[in-house]
């Protein structure tokens, strides 16, 4: 009895221990980001692109990177789903359910996740070559596109398997088909769980520098259009942070700042969204 | 003729026989229970008449269900409207994920019905036939997950009569309720089976008594008896049937 109590006590212990670890470890990134950070964060920092010796130590700022950055994960999440969403939809019991096929298209979904973005990077740039077009907008959502594709697809499909066959049987028995019974009952019972995953592969494709470094290019200037290249803050880090002068090196520091904030906001707004469109979802 | 004949029906799980050669026929406007303990392919049987079977991964499916003379199992056959012929209720209440309203609207929707006032009065209609309108008409919009389990059952069954059906398919319905919610939904089926054939899957032999007008008794996956429920509650003349009404099978 004695013993039992104390397993008890230990694997509580174990677990609190592992959950502070994960907490310090965020509560120390913004601790050093924002110590770091914090003095070459203001407001000209967010409002000007950069100007003349700007990687120098001279004036302006990072909205090149911060619209970038947005413009990118936004264009790249959407392209994404309009993909990852029939591909979780196709790997329900429903349609593909157990062939082949689709335990085949898990596998290469699984592979994917595993495949360094870099590669993704270079793939990407080979077929902007390919096609006679240089870095840009366009090329870098393309390949944070397909970063993003098996992350979004493989978390949409544990939310969407997640609804219960009853409830789905409930639908056919009323003479609902497949897609009516996907579009107005299996999608809004998991609609929290499909917002999770894209904010998830937003959040991966925000913070991701290898796959848009040849894909995307840099620049100073603001996108005009989806041909134009863009410049984006994971690379503004990037860039900053190697060169040998301190101020610049800060300014990397409140780059990284400013990525963590966008970050946090999208996942708060979207945990709203999600909060008032599952209003209706059964638990 | 019988609206439903059940013609040697066979029904498999990877290769384990769950129903052999089920034959008979179930009679128009009349409750029909069909009982027998846990496993013995009751809530198969009931599957097999909206071809919710189909859902089942490995189920092989051999024989005919005729329905006005068509068979149901045929490949060919039209299932959207003959789930629709239909009516299900299961064993635990399923809303949908939206609205009371929505909920019973769900079905007539599918089938083509858009007009706003149409659809207000299918739904008033059919939460009164199921005596929910009381409880509900105040908050028609609200989230039908909220309801309790014994309002989510009626909402169900109100769900379900506005598809229209002929035949409503019943599988324990009141298992997961309380008693005053059952008999709700008992007195429900006896006004009801005026004007639906009633199939009610019920492992509940009290209940059986209570509303059947036809029993069926399988065991094991066989059709051991059936007939008009006086008959073979008072008179069976299979010893499993005995044995099981006398309760020393369960």
């Amino acid at each position: 009895m004695k013993w039992r109590l104390l397993e008890e006590k230990v694997f509580r212990a174990l677990m609190i221990l592992c959950l502070g670890a994960v907490i310090a470890g965020l509560a120390l990134i913004v601790a050093v980001i924002t110590a770091k950070g914090a003095r070459s964060l203001s407001w000209e920092m967010l409002t000007q692109v950069p100007k003349g010796g700007y990687y120098l130590g001279k004036s302006g700022g990072i909205l090149n990177a911060i619209v970038g950055s947005l413009a990118l994960a936004f264009g790249a999440t959407a392209l994404a789903c309009v993909f990852a969403f029939p591909v979780c939809l196709y790997l329900q019991r429903d349609y593909a359910g157990r062939s082949r096929l689709a335990s085949f298209v898990r596998t290469s979904l699984d592979l994917l996740w595993g495949v360094p973005s870099i590669v993704y990077g270079a793939f990407g740039f080979t077929v902007l070559l390919y096609m006679g077009m240089r870095a840009s907008l366009l090329g870098g959502i393309i390949a944070l596109a397909l970063v993003e594709l098996p992350i979004m697809a493989r978390a949409m499909e544990e939310a969407v398997r997640m609804v219960p066959q009853a409830l789905k049987e409930a639908s056919y028995a009323m003479g609902g088909t497949h897609w009516e019974t996907m579009r107005k009952v299996v999608l809004r019972q998991a609609l929290p769980g499909i917002l999770t995953a894209i904010l998830l592969a937003f959040g991966r494709g925000i913070g991701d520098a290898a796959s848009v470094l040849f894909t995307a290019g840099y620049t100073d200037n603001l996108p005009r259009s989806l041909l134009d290249p863009v410049a984006s803050l994971p690379l503004a880090v990037f860039f900053q942070l190697g060169t040998p002068f301190p101020e610049v090196q800060s300014r990397a520091h409140a780059c990284a700042f400013i990525l963590l904030v966008i970050v946090l906001v999208v996942s708060v707004l979207s945990r709203l969204l999600g909060s008032r469109v599952s209003k209706y979802s059964l638990r | 003729m019988p609206h439903i004949s059940v013609r040697d029906l066979t029904v498999a799980y990877d290769g384990h026989a769950i129903l052999s050669d089920v034959t008979m026929d179930i009679p128009d406007r009349q409750i029909t229970a069909i009982v027998g303990p846990s496993g013995c392919g009751k809530t198969t049987f009931l599957r097999c008449m909206n071809r919710l079977i189909d859902m089942t991964d490995g189920a092989r499916v051999r024989g005919e269900v005729l329905i006005d003379g068509a068979n149901i199992l045929a490949p060919d056959a039209d299932v959207i409207s003959l789930r629709k012929k239909m009516g299900l209720l299961s064993q635990k209440p399923q809303p949908l994920p939206m609205s009371i309203y929505d909920n019973v609207a769900y079905g007539p929707r599918l089938h083509g019905t858009r007009n706003k006032r149409q659809l207000d009065a299918i739904v008033e209609r059919y939460l009164k036939l199921s005596s929910l309108w009381g409880e509900v008409r105040e908050r028609l919009h609200a989230p039908a997950a909220r309801l309790s389990v014994g309002q989510q059952q009626r909402l169900c069954l109100a769900r379900g009569l506005a598809v229209e059906p002929e035949v409503l398919l019943c599988d324990e319905p009141c298992a997961s309720l309380d008693p005053t919610s059952a008999q709700h939904i008992e007195k429900r089926f006896v006004e009801l089976k005026q004007d639906y054939t009633i199939v009610l899957v019920t492992h509940i032999l009290r209940q059986a008594r209570r509303l059947a007008d036809y029993i069926v008794f399988f065991y094991m996956g066989e059709l051991v008896e059936h007939g008009p429920a006086e008959q073979l509650l008072n008179d069976p003349r299979d010893e499993r049937t005995k044995a099981y009404l006398s309760g020393t099978i369960s």
